[in-house]
């Protein structure tokens, strides 16, 4: 029928390819408006509020750099800021080590692959504060302690672990790596498999020893896999504070503040003192070493 | 029909003007804690049933973001009318406009002061007053009877000597040298900090701070010698040491610490305890016979958003609130002590052996005015720490806290 080709409304007709952008970005449009409103606008708000006083019941006053000029002249500030990069020096490369290890060995393992394989993926899916308080009780003297208990057992002294100054924050560490691990494991297997047989095959032919396959195939097919992991790793120990802050509810940051990180600081600035301005100060500083940080393994790993 | 448009607007008015009537509603603002919800449930059926024109609604939130959930909402300008807070929070609760003075007329000054426990000025800037306790808290010194009998001892130590006594007399370690049992708990965490600042520095011949609580004074030699003796508790006598069996209140219920300072808020947890005996006493006095105590409180206050008719039902509501019939209900349902002398110290109350001796402490009890008191604990408690945990000495670990600690306070002010 000849009506048929006329369109029923008045309005131009849209090209395919500009209504399916119109489709796409209905669809994205919800996201992008929740992103604004809840992590964007908050953001860059938080510049804002790092020049001022504010103690959410007041108005915000604007004090410009006082506060980054008290963070910077703090000594607690320093020890944390210390303590954050030696979550993120000895954690990352530890972690990544480990799990690496890990996912090249059981990928060539049959019996009992899977069972071993969700065994290290689950205290990735256990919640950060159950493990936070198991650790804690492990990690007590004798009697209550298992790990002191054992020792104590055996006719070894004990080791403080949370009360000490030295140990700490390793005791912390561990349990974070710990529960990192399996997550790790999954991505650099899933890494593996995907590096064609074909090389491992045509080395082997070329008769090839184990090591040199490992060192001059294996590690640089995985290099994005190593990237992603690096920077993912990295992220989540800078971010460390489940773990801490559940382990240390008796003296939140550990003794002397030895095992507090950035977050916990910047939670106890803004929620406990109230002191908004100096804690977003603080998530600016937070922000940037995440940023520069990030920049710096896609550099230095970056494809040449 | 005139007539029936007449009869029918009348009734429509006297309806109206009856729904008014009956319909001030006024919010109170809690943090959860199961007896306490339930306390003021009751309190809230008695005072409607009383009067009948006000419907109070408690709207509850967990501890842990209570101060911030009240400041927001005082901020998105739903302030309640009634709420409940820590008297420690008064001055950034006045300072940011949450709260609002009490009305004179129905709370005069001289009458809250006479009506009572002395503590309660602790709610007063300049001539107003802020908030009234329901309930008040004091420190007394928890024993477990079947180590004493154990131990052979008859009685609760009087004095800190014989507490020193007792408690190196009761720890028990193992052939490793692990403790297996505390004779007393050291934990600043916990009330150490309270019991060392109020109590042991007065005990020693100081004062924590001066009279306004503007400036540190525990920097002395009275100061120092208090946390000598704290200190040497875990250095010298070896009755305990932080972090025992995580924390002290813990190893008291497992049985495992012959004593333990706490306060009346721990008497709900540990009546629980059904392996052995337990029984409380009064803060040990120093050698001349002088004590103290902390003594602390939730007040209520009145919200700064309420006015009119809310702003009246909201005080007749605080004043049943803090009237001596709620405060009965409350020692009996949170087991908490009435605010005002005349329901605290009955006959039946004084005769109680558990809470006679938090009774007798709040008599010569101070009430210490923070600023910051997480901020404050963690001052003490790292004082504590750098004695048992760097060696420093103690002069120089107390000085390092009365700096930090009149920093706090210097920033609030």
């Amino acid at each position: 029928m000849a009506m048929d080709t006329t369109s029923p409304q008045s309005a131009p007709r849209l090209s395919m390819r500009t209504r399916r952008a119109i489709w796409v970005w209905a669809f994205l449009a919800l996201p992008v408006l929740f992103y604004s409103v809840i992590r964007f606008y908050p953001t860059i708000d938080a510049f804002r509020l790092s020049f001022t006083d504010w103690n959410l019941m007041s108005k915000p006053a604007y004090i410009g750099l006082q506060n980054y000029r008290d963070m910077f002249a703090s000594a607690e500030f320093w020890k944390v800021f210390r303590n954050t990069f030696a979550y993120l020096i000895i954690g990352t490369p530890i972690s990544l080590l480990l799990s690496f290890l890990i996912a090249y060995f059981l990928d060539r393992i049959r019996f009992g692959h899977t069972f071993l394989r969700a065994l290290y993926f689950l205290p990735f899916i256990t919640t950060a504060s159950a493990m936070g308080w198991v650790w804690r009780w492990f990690y007590q003297p004798a009697p209550t302690g298992v790990i002191n208990s054992v020792l104590g057992s055996v006719g070894m002294g004990q080791l403080d672990f949370l009360r000490s100054t030295t140990w700490a924050l390793p005791s912390i560490m561990v349990t974070a790596i710990w529960a990192g691990l399996g997550f790790q494991i999954i991505i650099f297997m899933a890494g593996l498999r995907s590096i064609p047989q074909t090389y491992y095959e045509a080395a082997k032919i070329d008769g090839v020893g184990d090591f040199a396959i490992l060192r001059k195939i294996t590690l640089p097919l995985l290099k994005p896999t190593t990237v992603f992991l690096v920077v993912f790793s990295s992220i989540g120990f800078l971010r460390i504070f489940d773990q801490v802050y559940n382990m240390t509810t008796n003296d939140p940051g550990g003794p002397l503040g030895t095992t507090k990180p950035l977050v916990l600081m910047i939670y106890q600035t803004a929620f406990n003192s109230y002191q908004m301005g100096a804690a977003a100060a603080q998530t600016v500083v937070l922000f940037t070493i995440l940023l520069f940080i990030s920049l710096l393994q896609l550099w230095i790993l970056r494809t040449r | 029909m005139k007539r029936f448009t007449k009869t029918a607007l009348l009734a429509g008015t006297i309806m109206a003007s009856a729904t008014a009537a009956s319909a001030v509603d006024i919010e109170y603002l809690q943090y959860i804690y199961d007896t306490r919800v339930e306390a003021v449930d009751q309190l809230i059926a008695k005072f409607e049933e009383a009067n009948p024109d006000i419907n109070v609604k408690q709207v509850t939130f967990p501890y842990a973001d209570y101060q911030t959930r009240v400041v927001a909402a005082n901020m998105a300008g739903n302030g309640p009318d009634v709420l409940q807070m820590f008297y420690g929070w008064t001055d950034s609760f006045v300072n940011g406009g949450v709260l609002q003075p009490l009305p004179k007329d129905m709370f005069p000054a001289e009458q809250i002061e006479a009506d009572f426990f002395p503590i309660v000025t602790a709610m007063k800037r300049g001539d107003d007053y802020y908030g009234l306790p329901t309930a008040v808290r004091s420190l007394a010194l928890f024993y477990n009877k079947a180590l004493f009998a154990e131990a052979g001892i008859e009685g609760p130590p009087e004095t800190l000597d014989q507490l020193v006594d007792y408690a190196s007399q009761m720890a028990v370690k193992d052939s490793g040298g692990n403790y297996t049992t505390v004779g007393l708990t050291v934990e600043m965490g916990g009330q150490d900090h309270q019991w060392w600042r109020e109590v042991l520095v007065r005990q020693f011949g100081g004062a924590p701070y001066s009279d306004d609580y503007s400036t540190v004074t525990y920097n002395d030699a009275a100061g120092v010698a208090a946390t000598q003796w704290y200190t040497d508790l875990t250095t010298k006598h070896e009755v305990g040491y932080t972090g025992f069996m995580d924390e002290g209140q813990a190893a008291f219920r497992a049985g495992r610490a012959a004593m333990t300072i706490d306060g009346t808020f721990r008497l709900g947890s540990f009546r629980d305890i059904a392996d052995f005996e337990w029984a409380v006493a009064e803060l040990p006095a120093n050698a001349d016979g002088l004590r103290s105590n902390y003594a602390s409180y939730f007040a209520n206050g009145i919200g700064a958003k309420s006015e009119g008719e809310e702003l009246e039902a909201a005080a007749k509501f605080l004043a049943y609130l803090s009237s001596p019939e709620a405060m009965q209900l409350w020692l009996e349902v949170v087991g908490e002590l009435p605010a005002r002398p005349e329901v605290a110290l009955t006959e039946a109350n004084l005769a109680d052996p558990i809470y006679a001796p938090f009774l007798k402490g709040l008599e010569y009890a101070h009430t210490t005015t923070f600023v910051e008191e997480q901020a404050q604990r963690q001052v003490a408690m790292d004082m504590a720490n750098r004695v048992f945990l760097q060696g420093q000495s103690v002069e120089e670990s107390v000085a390092e806290a009365a700096a930090a600690e009149q920093a706090i306070i210097d920033r609030a002010r």
